[in-house]
């Protein structure tokens, strides 16, 4: 199993990064290694067995549909942004470019 | 020198007056700035509040919870209101995100009057088995400084090692608290998934991510244990186990105490001196009453890739929120937000972060889904399986944490593969959601700058889930028994 330039490109792009070209090259050849070493997994015969969803054997769990403080304040959560605060809300660049 | 003190003998002497909980603060705060330059494993130092609460609770002055006075540092993962939180990663330190609330863990140490000193260094968001990859530069090994101290936890494991602190808080999602300790010679307690709370604890991967503790001894860390663990409503994973007194049982000793060694731990071209250390701790175990059994893991082999599969799926999702929105991060070109998104996370995440959230995307995506994510659950049950199997026969399985002692700074920083088998006899655990417990159990000759020298080896007990006190009372035992958990390296 090989990733080519273009697949790592495409990856990228779905994950919200660039890469320069030597960075594509650099992972491509990287994660083709990841992925060969990966591969061992179908050498497991796996048919009738379970995928596991969770480890702890716990069922549901619920509360009570209460309103509860939070620990920290409004404006001690927007102080920790890097971005303009207008009214209460974070300016973010515009999603229209 | 105070800060060399467990937590055990400096609570006997806060509670007597003989000592204050300042004093130990300071000596606390002298020795990191005495030795951290040369071994970075503290990356963000908290002392003025902590001489402050170390005031509070001499003010105080009844010493009640053993950890109340007592000073530590936390791995730069866990939330504190206050106090710089950066993961080890650009995307968190460019502006430092500094949390305007506790993680439940810090909360439950505040809570206890236990002085929070201040951060260690970590694996950039835990990603790693050598702290290389942190934004602040590797922690060196206390024992040899041209050697890694482990990871993630490695600042932890050095700090503790080097007396920087009483304990240090850890995270282990694949090894990432027992291997640091078996390379720095310290003890490693990663609990059940469950037993604590991750709440407030910046997530790897989810399933596997749990809190735990360095120590400098098995007593120690069943005090720390017994003070964090327990349900959290803001962690749902939480189960509703009782939280035993873990510190009672640990004198029970382990006589008809039947220990298995899975001979899947015992490889070819692992370092014989390893290798040779953990069979004599076996030794000693049945000269402590216990008997010693072969048992099989079959699945072993496949749990690396099996890691390799679920962790980074999990990271590509964890790793959504580091936009440069909410917190951390930023670049000046703010024309449209989805370039933003891609500047933002393409300068401030570094390679290993990349791969994972790569391999991820890939692994998780419309039509390789079942071919790895689906397949590497299924073996997982099956990995989980084997342990439930083995503890039919067995109170307890003794391991290696590593095939080798702390390898060199740089060994494999270019081979990332390498890098993962570093989890070898750990990431199993993590997989089948188990406790297992780290504590040193020899040393290996090897050749240092200055001549032949030391490198500590650490051995794995493995309880089964929610069997936490078994591990330690072995521990404790073993402990008793030996010398090596009082070994200290030697640091000018």
């Amino acid at each position: 199993m090989s990733l080519t330039p273009t697949q790592v490109r495409h990856i990228a792009k779905l994950a919200r990064l660039t890469l320069s070209d030597s960075e594509v090259e650099k992972f491509s050849r990287e994660l083709t290694q990841i992925l060969d070493y990966i591969e061992k997994l179908k050498e497991v015969k796996t048919e009738g067995v379970e995928p596991m969803s969770q480890i702890t054997g716990l069922g549901n769990v619920t509360r009570a549909d209460g309103i509860a403080e939070c620990p920290a304040t409004t404006e001690a959560l927007l102080a920790v942004s890097p971005l303009p605060i207008v009214d209460q809300q974070i300016e973010t660049p515009s999603a229209l470019g | 020198m105070l800060s060399s003190l467990t937590i055990a003998q400096a609570h006997e002497r806060l509670k007597n007056k003989s000592l204050s909980a300042v004093e130990l603060a300071r000596s606390c705060i002298e020795r990191i700035e005495s030795v951290d330059t040369s071994l970075n494993a503290v990356v963000h130092r908290n002392f003025d509040r902590a001489l402050e609460e170390a005031k509070k609770a001499d003010k105080k002055g009844t010493f009640d919870h053993p950890l109340a006075g007592i000073p530590y540092l936390a791995k730069d993962v866990f939330c504190e209101e206050g106090v710089p939180t950066t993961a080890c990663s650009n995307i968190l330190k460019d502006k430092d995100f500094i949390p305007p609330f506790d993680s439940t863990t810090t909360k439950r140490l505040k809570e206890k009057s236990a002085v929070s000193l201040g951060k260690t260094n970590t694996d950039e968001f835990t990603m790693g088995a050598s702290t290389e990859t942190s934004c602040y530069g590797v922690t060196k090994n206390p024992w040899d400084r041209t050697r890694v101290a482990g990871g993630s936890s490695g600042g932890s494991a050095a700090a503790v090692a080097a007396d920087e602190c009483l304990f240090a808080l850890g995270t282990d999602t694949g090894g990432s608290i027992r291997q640091p300790a078996g390379f720095c010679g310290c003890t490693g307690l990663k609990v059940t998934y469950g037993r604590t709370s991750r709440y407030g604890v910046l997530s790897m991967a989810s399933s596997l991510d749990s809190i735990g503790v360095l120590t400098k001894t098995v007593e120690d860390a069943a005090i720390v244990l017994g003070a964090i663990a327990g349900k959290d409503p803001l962690d749902a994973t939480t189960g509703g186990m009782p939280v035993p007194d873990y510190t009672q049982t640990l004198r029970k000793g382990v006589k008809g105490m039947k220990i298995g060694l899975p001979k899947e731990y015992f490889i070819k071209g692992m370092d014989p001196q390893v290798e040779t250390a953990v069979r004599a701790a076996a030794k000693v175990y049945v000269s402590l009453g216990a008997t010693i059994v072969d048992v099989s893991l079959p699945h072993s082999p496949y749990a690396i890739a099996t890691y390799y599969v679920i962790v980074p799926s999990e990271v590509s999702s964890n790793m959504a929120r580091y936009d440069g929105v909410r917190f951390g991060h930023t670049v000046p070109e703010r024309d449209s937000l989805i370039e933003y998104y891609e500047r933002v996370r393409s300068s401030g995440f570094g390679d290993e972060v990349k791969r994972r959230i790569m391999i991820g995307t890939y692994a998780l995506s419309a039509g390789y889904y079942d071919a790895y994510y689906r397949q590497a659950q299924k073996v997982r049950t099956l990995i989980k399986h084997d342990f439930e199997q083995a503890f039919e026969n067995v109170d307890c399985l003794l391991a290696p944490v590593a095939p080798t002692p702390a390898f060199k700074i740089g060994a494999h920083t270019g081979d990332p593969v390498q890098m993962y088998l570093e989890d070898i006899f750990t990431a199993p655990v993590n997989l089948a959601g188990i406790p297992g417990l780290s504590i040193p159990c020899g040393f290996s000759k090897t050749v240092t700058p200055s001549g032949v020298g030391e490198l500590p080896v650490g051995m794995q007990l493995l309880g089964p889930q929610w069997g936490e006190e078994v591990i330690l009372r072995a521990g404790y035992a073993y402990e008793q028994a030996t010398e090596w958990h009082n070994k200290r390296p030697t640091l000018s």
